[in-house]
């Protein structure tokens, strides 16, 4: 009786959506739309003076203006759009990567295991803004591309040793046992029994790393090594807003809310992904 | 009749240490033997040697004939043809041997597809589905058409090693090894699992490798019974003899164990 009960109220779980999920979509889609809006159209030319040095937040200057007197709020806008290409170019190349690296791991002999667990390991214990400035200062020059690729490899050593453990973990289990026994290939192994298993936790995890990544490129802009302008970073503009931090405060609090609130977004809608993705966690809601 | 299963000195190492020291053991097409002992003799190791599915690290040695065929040295690719139309497993524990993100349906479809196609039967997603729905039938899954649809979870533990046993038929093995498959049911459950086995096994006119250390369990799913020890084969022959007339020690202390047991359930109120 117990069992008709649970399977019947199965497929209304899988409509139903958690709050998180739901405030983390509303803060990641804010950033998506006002990121795409930039393509076509910002409230002032983001290279030009709009109004006097260091002004205050006002209905004209959203945000006030920095201290060439451009409109913060345009350079901010601008700046959701970078940190959305460099998040999500940095996830991509990290779990291509990554998850990759540690498929063949999982798979591998003992010895070549040991190697790239190894390996992984020396490049985890390496800080990720030290590799990323490793990769952009031995390329020909800062570019935006530059800097999404070196974050994207940082990251690849820590998804590659997630999914080393998490496909070992499902390795084990019985049913994989029998699927190679009834005689499947190793292939529809991965893709229909390990993939889907591990998914719900990298997912959480590259989520993660998304947040970091949006962290170091506002890092490595900082520090004048990342996209060079007429990009706006958030990280440029922490930086730019670092010797008037007393006078006009609001053009460093700014971009930190705007850096803050895309990194918690994501990680918010990547909790709300994987319940949905689960169906042992859809039920009890 | 040549024997479906012939283990001719099989011995498996891990480093320099021996867990399975010179087995030998035959099973003919259709016959159901019993493998027994105690946790750490080497049943499963045996089982799993004789499929050519050691863990890396183990090495094994002697000769193991499946269906014919030469398995110990044997690579990885030969081998997943030779298992997929020989034998299938079902396993202890029936929450590992179901992937709990996919619906029972579409698990079960999985074999049946890679079968079919196998024997150049057709595929298409309606046949594979009629299948699936007639083996969760013989199986005795109550409302099959539901059961296809739940997740894993969403069932019992008896109806969950129904459905592994469901997939274990889809293979059309003509070797089926149950590994301790009662062991983590209840008693109720466990002697409807025993008695669907037996049914499926002499309706199939399957072979059956039933690996135990429940003497009683052994004695009902198996004709014929070898009991190992510390990887030694100690005795072998018809369940009936070796249980009434244990000619090894060890036997005779497992069979006084197993009776005692009993008088003791009987004496009790």
């Amino acid at each position: 009786m117990t069992d008709t009960r649970l399977i019947a109220t199965s497929p209304e779980g899988r409509t139903r959506r958690s709050l998180t999920f739901t405030i983390g979509a509303v803060v990641v889609g804010l950033h998506l739309v006002i990121g795409l809006l930039t393509l076509f159209w910002a409230p002032y030319d983001p290279t030009a003076m709009s109004g006097g040095r260091l002004e205050a937040p006002s209905f004209a200057h959203l945000a006030g203006t920095d201290r060439l007197g451009r409109d913060l709020f345009t350079l901010i806008m601008i700046g959701s759009r970078i940190a959305l290409i460099v998040g999500t170019g940095a996830v991509i190349i990290g779990a291509a990567l990554g998850v990759t690296i540690g498929l063949l791991a999982a798979f591998a002999s003992k010895t070549l295991d040991d190697v790239l667990a190894a390996g992984l390991d020396i490049l985890i214990a390496f800080p990720t803004l030290l590799l990323a400035m490793l990769i952009v200062a031995s390329s020909d020059g800062a570019s935006l591309w530059t800097a999404v690729v070196a974050i994207g490899i940082a990251n690849s050593a820590i998804v590659a040793r997630l999914t080393r453990i998490l496909a070992k973990r499902v390795l084990r289990m019985d049913y994989i046992t029998a699927a190679r026994i009834s005689g499947t290939s190793w292939i529809r192994v991965v893709t229909i029994h390990i993939l889907p298993n591990i998914w719900p936790t990298l997912l959480v995890n590259l989520a993660l790393q998304f947040g970091l990544a949006v962290i170091a490129e506002a890092s490595l802009s900082y520090l004048g090594l990342g996209a060079p302008p007429p990009n706006a970073s958030w990280g440029r503009l922490l930086q730019e807003a670092q010797g008037t931090v007393y006078t006009a405060p609001f053009g460093a609090i700014a971009p930190g809310i705007a850096l803050v609130s895309l990194v918690i977004g994501i990680n918010l809608l990547a909790d709300g992904l994987r319940d949905i993705g689960d169906p042992t966690r859809r039920r009890r809601r | 009749m040549s024997p479906l299963l012939a283990i001719d000195g099989l011995s498996v190492h891990a480093g320099g240490q021996a867990l399975v020291s010179d087995v030998s053991f035959s099973v003919a097409p259709g016959e159901r033997l019993g493998l027994i002992g105690e946790s750490g003799s080497g049943k499963s190791l045996t089982a799993l040697a004789a499929i050519g599915l050691l863990a890396d690290g183990l090495s094994a040695s002697g000769s193991v004939l499946l269906d014919g065929r030469q398995v110990v040295g044997a690579r990885d690719r030969d081998l997943v043809a030779l298992r997929g139309t020989t034998a299938a497993v079902i396993f202890q524990e029936p929450l590992t041997a179901l992937d709990p993100l996919m619906k029972i349906g579409r698990q079960v479809a999985e074999p049946v597809r890679r079968r079919a196609r196998r024997d150049g039967r057709p595929a298409d997603e309606k046949s594979v589905m009629r299948e699936v729905m007639d083996l969760l039938d013989q199986v005795a899954l109550p409302q099959p058409d539901r059961i296809a649809k739940s997740w894993p979870h969403e069932i019992s533990g008896g109806q969950r090693q129904r459905a592994a046993i469901a997939m274990a038929l889809a293979c059309r093995p003509k070797l089926l090894i149950a590994d301790e498959p009662t062991t983590a049911l209840d008693v109720t459950t466990q002697a409807e699992i025993l008695k669907l086995l037996g049914q499926l096994v002499r309706e199939r006119n399957m072979a059956l490798l039933f690996i135990s250390h429940d003497l009683p369990v052994v004695a009902s799913a198996a004709d014929r019974v070898v009991v190992l020890r510390h990887g030694r084969i100690v005795e072998q022959g018809p369940v009936a003899k070796v249980f009434r007339e244990p000619a090894h020690d060890y036997t005779q202390s497992l069979v006084a164990a197993a009776r005692s047991f009993d008088d003791a359930l009987e004496i009790a109120p």
